[in-house]
């Protein structure tokens, strides 16, 4: 460990600073568009429709059972296929940008199941009083049911956001460059996967950390709430 | 969409002589193997590490934590660059060698992947001991069992039987975890699907077929894990009652 090189860290942060820019950008839409897709997916499975609660299980099911690194190759393979269909034309999408896709509609399923359990977890009769009030069904989600349920549900929301974090190291697979994958590619390049890696590794620690404390202080004061 | 389909492909001979249905099933028996090995390796770490954490002794409780709080906040694929090309390099040189050049990938891919899954499991033990009453160790402690036997007899065979359906999903997602051990080299079925699609540019037909594959093996272990819990249930219990249907 004696020689551990610090000036490779201080000769390429730009570089890495960069990935991680990426990083944060792809978690942070993913997490956007995946809690609005996630709050329809789970509205649609508790409807009183069967088809729309059979096409949203549907949907949730198969992306919660195949693996994150599948999916983003084969979208990053397949979707220039289907815009050409769409289209007609020849789109290139490249890695970087397919990867905002890939991990919007694969993290929706997930925070979709979780959006469903804090639905369920309001009590009916706030639904019944809600009616009774005269709202109309998307003003009793909006006004009654959603605002209280996400308020529970907040702390395993972001949870699920630290782990969509770390999983966006998996843009590896289509040579995306994220925080792991500059790492990665500096790595390649000067030969120095100990600083490197490590680097990664405690930054990543660091931060997600520091994040799940805070989750769990934020668990600590909404209990109070209920 | 012009896409030439081609189902028979799966029929035709790759470089190596074999068929790439032969591929894709080589594929799944690694990722069978690499899964339920990690799993074994997770299930005793994380079961030893969540008792730790429920021990009166403050140190084997950090000790627990510390493990815990490490493996679930560094990404799966930089734990494993980690095993593979960092410690290597760490340790002294004639054993760093042998990492590189003897030791089969299998073995470090399988122990990273455990010591990743085991953290998982090591919340959910500490989770299913603690929700039992204090009562439970006070009446082992009564019967003059040492605290370790109220774990081996009394608290564990409960807490297990609890978190059984949490452990149920940790199980399937070692299988989609597993798909991560491509990086370093472990022809797993991902591995196999990358390379079927640079050989052959089928997109579609090896994605529904590799998709399959993974439903099949996480569906299996959804219905080993439900006949578990239906055979281990005890009489009386809700926790035990609702599985398995």
């Amino acid at each position: 460990m004696g020689d551990f090189d610090f000036s490779i860290i201080a000769a390429n942060w730009r570089f890495l600073a960069e990935g991680l820019r990426y990083t944060v950008q792809v978690t942070l839409t993913a997490m956007v568009g995946g809690i609005l897709l996630g709050t329809l997916l789970a509205l649609m499975r508790l409807a009183s429709l069967w088809p729309l609660r059979w096409l949203a299980a549907a949907y949730i099911n198969f992306f919660r059972s195949v693996p994150l690194v599948q999916v983003i190759l084969a979208v990053y393979l397949i979707l220039p296929l289907l815009l050409q269909f769409l289209t007609g034309r020849l789109i290139p999408i490249g890695a970087d940008n397919s990867a905002y896709f890939t991990f919007t509609i694969f993290e929706a399923a997930y925070y979709a199941e979780i959006i469903r359990s804090g639905i369920q977890s309001i009590p009916r009769g706030q639904v019944a009083a809600g009616y009774a009030l005269g709202f109309t069904y998307s003003q009793t989600m909006r006004l009654v049911v959603l605002p209280q349920a996400f308020r529970n549900m907040l702390p395993v929301l972001l949870t699920q956001t630290i782990v969509l974090f770390q999983d966006v190291s998996l843009v590896y697979a289509i040579g995306a460059t994220d925080f792991f994958g500059a790492a990665d590619k500096i790595t390649q390049r000067d030969l120095r996967p100990v600083e490197m890696y490590t680097t990664v590794a405690v930054v990543y620690f660091v931060l997600c950390f520091a994040l799940s404390r805070l989750v769990k202080y934020l668990q600590s004061r909404i209990a109070i709430i209920r | 969409m012009n896409y030439h389909w081609d189902w028979l492909f799966f029929f035709q001979e790759a470089d190596d002589g074999l068929m790439y249905y032969q591929w894709v099933l080589s594929g799944l028996g690694w990722t069978v193997a690499v899964s339920l090995t990690s799993l074994a390796i997770a299930l005793l770490l994380g079961s030893a590490f969540g008792v730790l954490r429920t021990t009166p002794n403050r140190w084997l409780i950090a000790i627990g934590d510390t493990y815990v709080d490490v493996f679930r906040n560094i990404p799966l694929i930089v734990q494993l660059f980690l095993w593979f090309f960092v410690l290597p390099e760490l340790v002294p040189r004639d054993i760093g060698l042998w990492m590189k050049q003897d030791l089969p990938y299998f073995v470090t891919a399988v122990i990273g992947l455990g010591l990743f899954t085991g953290a998982r499991i090591a919340e959910q033990v500490k989770a299913g001991i603690n929700s039992l009453s204090r009562g439970q160790r006070f009446a082992g402690l009564a019967l003059g069992f040492t605290e370790w036997q109220t774990y081996r007899y009394v608290r564990l065979p409960m807490a297990y039987r609890i978190v059984l359906p949490a452990l149920t999903s940790e199980a399937m997602n070692v299988y989609k975890n597993s798909a991560v051990t491509y990086s370093v080299g472990i022809l797993e079925l991902y591995f196999q699907y990358k390379q079927i699609i640079e050989k052959t540019s089928q997109v579609l037909e090896i994605t529904i077929v590799i998709t399959l594959a993974y439903f099949v093996v996480a569906f299996a272990t959804n219905r080993l894990f439900a006949w578990i819990e239906q055979r281990s249930r005890v009489p009386g219990m809700i926790a035990g009652g609702q599985g398995g249907k």
